[in-house]
């Protein structure tokens, strides 16, 4: 789609921001990246009522136009950055009317880099009703810009935003909100000069941020370092002076334009709710309860639906089977694609029951709390109250917990979350838990609501805990600081879940997931379907003959002889002979030969265990009867012994096993991203293999 | 007197800072000398705290508020 103008939203973080870009664009958005950094692009397109399109791009909530983290930092970039042809030719700032003071900060920075500015006074009835009365027009026309009153939560007021997007002007006509030369006169002369800027504030900003901006050269950053000794600019000290006069601004437009009520505010519901919530007592009770809600729904609210998807691609498999002619064709879509799909698809009910409750507790507000009440606990580990927001994140998916970790300023404790975060028991874990939890734990109630099988998988997500917190406190010490780390954080007022918002996520995170994970796993499922079907040299050919000879024919029956031959040729296909290359490292865990394919290939990504082992054990099976996977692994015995191969030990060390390897491209490749070294997800790589060795070695012989 | 030395419920009004550093992310938050700040509540472990200020809840260390000096 081609847009005629580009239109930027910019505000503070919990404004709103990504409500109203929601609106405007509805769900026609992309996600992409910034180019040169790893910062998520949301765009969408929204049909102004002149006819037009408008391209909107939703940069990341910030506070002030000064980076603290890597996402703040793009948005001067995007504003600023003439080269890419990224600068819009329009910002809507997105004003939380219910809290103007802190949110104007940011207005009066973005207005004096002379882009046309719209303002969407977002919140206003929440301000209406907590009487603060505030002279629209009068505000409107101190600032210079049009100022439309919205509520994007209650979609008032957004044909009016759409309008004044429309018709805004082309050339900036806002107000000057201080005297910007005056801040540091020399330098921002001489960098207007040289520079080819024409604009002071953006000069200004040149000389701040010049160190991480990647736009610029290291010539042209170099010379305004040397501008800076020669005029003995002080950054901290020049913003400091800076905010001081942009408030004064501030509080002068406010005295005149909003009126709040005199009386010293009643106790309001948030502060009575955070009361509550933040307890010294119930604060820990409500949220270790939450976090048992959270898995005990993953498991019983998902069975109906997750049988209903099983069945499905058994009917799916026995159709094909029908009407497909018998040969490799046939084989390689049910037993490889098939096989690898249902293993999937059968977990969107789980990761889409996840997502929703994550943002359930981050829409409300909830989440801050946790990082709030967590933080002194977390900093004794060496981690940060605001990891704790990756860690939750972890039990999703650690690649965009790993992103999240960008909130975090102080660099010691942004690695530490970055190491740890993989051993969170993510989702793609839940697959492999469930499937064996389901195979050696009993399903049984105790204490009348405590169901068995959740139990264990709960302990299975406290032992994840406890292992990052443990791992934390190591890197501690092995890490050293490079600056000071802080914790000033803004606790949003309470609010109501956006429902529409949480079924976007919800749909958001699964698609990606199927989409992302799909790919990995249907591509594992064919490679593996053609290494368990092909040997080498001519092993199959004999076995084929071997069992073509009379002694065979005459005292078996085809039934039987088929399987036999069907396990003889696995085991000596290319996949088992793998499996029996590297049968003696993983003996002493309990595991034989087959377990030892689904763990390699579990190695791309940890789901594909579950399609393995379908694809595996569907060699065995009945040919007219097809089970699920389950099924097939709990029927699946030992040749030499006869004992059922998954008991207790082995189930519980593979547990161990998937819970501390770092068995995930996608992680490995984020972490790269992320840290822009090798080194790190190789350490990470190492680290989480021997502990996840040790791990299954210690409990397989205890088990055992 | 120190912000950190507030009760819960108790209010100072902010005259300046000892940590520059700190100081320039506190004011960017609305946190600024002349505003007048107030204890909302303590997190269970004894710290971080929560402070209103220019309208809504800040939270921030018991070292980060020490730096803070009231009128």
């Amino acid at each position: 789609m081609k847009a005629d103008i580009r239109v930027a939203l910019v505000g503070n973080p919990n404004t709103g921001k990504s409500t109203l870009f929601n609106i405007l664009t509805g769900l026609n958005q992309k996600i992409g990246n910034f180019p040169g950094v790893t910062v998520d692009k949301k765009t969408g397109f929204c049909a102004l009522p002149d006819g037009r399109t408008a391209e909107i791009i939703d940069l990341p909530g910030t506070y002030s136009i000064y980076p603290k983290s890597k996402d703040e930092s793009i948005v001067f970039s995007v504003l600023a950055d003439k080269s890419k042809g990224m600068v819009p030719d329009l910002v809507v700032v997105i004003l939380d009317a219910s809290n103007l003071k802190r949110n104007l900060l940011l207005y009066t920075q973005i207005a004096d880099l002379k882009i046309p500015v719209v303002v969407a006074l977002n919140m206003i009835d929440v301000s209406e009703k907590a009487g603060i009365k505030i002279n629209i027009d009068l505000f409107a026309k101190k600032l210079g810009v049009p100022v439309v009153p919205i509520s994007a939560r209650k979609n008032t007021g957004i044909d009016k935003l759409k309008n004044a997007i429309a018709f805004a002007n082309s050339v900036a006509l806002q107000q000057d909100t201080i005297d910007i030369e005056s801040l540091a006169p020399g330098i921002i002369a001489q960098i207007k000069g040289e520079m080819q800027v024409e604009n002071p504030y953006v000069a200004l900003q040149l000389a701040h941020q010049h160190e991480t901006l990647s736009y610029l050269s290291t010539t042209e950053s170099d010379r305004i370092e040397q501008l800076e000794q020669e005029h003995s600019f002080h950054s901290q000290k020049a913003q400091a002076t800076e905010t001081i006069a942009r408030y004064n601004f501030i509080n002068d437009l406010l005295y005149d334009t909003v009126t709040k009520p005199e009386a010293a505010h009643d106790e309001t519901i948030s502060n009575k709710i955070d009361k509550i919530l933040t307890h010294k007592v119930f604060g820990f009770v409500i949220f270790f309860a939450i976090l048992l809600f959270i898995f005990q729904a993953i498991f019983s609210w998902s069975a109906y639906p997750m049988s209903l998807i099983e069945d499905l691609f058994i009917w799916l498999q026995a159709g094909a089977a029908k009407v497909l002619p018998a040969g490799p064709l046939s084989s390689l879509i049910i037993d490889g694609v098939l096989a690898g799909l249902s293993g999937v698809l059968v977990f969107i009910p789980q990761i889409a029951i996840l997502f929703a409750l994550i943002s359930i507790l981050e829409d409300t507000g909830y989440m801050s709390r946790v990082t709030f009440m967590m933080d002194k606990v977390m900093r004794k580990v060496g981690l940060n109250g605001k990891s704790v927001v990756p860690l939750i994140g972890g039990f999703a998916c650690a690649v965009p917990s790993i992103m999240s970790t960008r909130t975090i300023e102080n660099w010691k404790d942004r690695m530490i979350t970055i190491m740890v975060t993989p051993l969170v028991a993510c989702s793609a874990r839940l697959p492999v838990y469930t499937l064996l939890i389901a195979l050696v734990v009993p399903n049984r109630n105790v204490w009348w609501v405590f169901n068995l099988q959740g139990l264990a998988l709960t302990a299975m997500y406290v032992l994840s805990v406890f292992s990052a917190i443990i791992v934390a406190f190591v890197m501690k010490f092995i890490l050293k600081a490079r600056e000071r780390g802080y914790f000033i954080m803004e606790l949003p007022v309470y609010r109501m879940p956006r429902w529409k918002n949480v079924i976007f996520t919800m749909y958001d995170r699964s698609k990606t997931f199927v989409l992302q994970a799909g790919k990995v796993i249907i591509a594992v499922s064919v490679i593996l379907w053609v290494l368990k079907s092909y040997g080498p040299g001519d092993r199959f050919a004999r076995i084929d003959k071997q069992y073509a000879q009379p002694q065979y024919t005459k005292t078996m029956t085809p039934d039987s002889l088929t399987k036999v031959i069907a396990s003889e040729k696995l085991e000596n296909s290319y996949a088992g002979v793998f499996g029996h290359v590297i049968e003696p490292v993983i003996k002493p865990l309990g595991f034989d030969w087959k377990i030892g394919i689904a763990l390699i290939s579990s190695f791309a990504a940890r789901e594909v265990f579950v399609g393995t082992m379908a694809t595996i054990y569907s060699v065995e099976g009945d040919a007219d009867k097809l089970q699920s996977v389950q099924e097939k692994m709990h029927e699946a015995k030992n040749p030499q012994t006869g004992q059922p191969v998954f008991t207790l030990a082995v189930a519980f060390s593979l547990m161990m096993f998937y819970a501390f390897a770092m068995q995930c491209a996608s992680t490995v490749a984020v972490v790269y991203r992320e840290t822009k070294d090798w080194r790190w997800p190789a350490a990470q790589f190492a680290y989480m293999t021997a502990l996840a060795y040790t791990a299954s070695f210690i409990v397989y012989h205890w088990l055992k | 007197m120190k912000l950190s030395q507030l009760e819960v419920g108790e209010t100072g009004i902010v005259k300046e800072f000892t940590d520059l550093e700190m100081s320039v992310k506190l004011m960017e938050m609305g946190c600024l000398p002349g505003e007048e700040v107030r204890i909302s509540r303590i997190a269970p472990l004894g710290d971080p705290i929560a402070i209103s200020v220019s309208g809504y809840q800040l939270s921030l260390r018991r070292f980060e508020a020490s730096t803070i000096i009231l009128q």
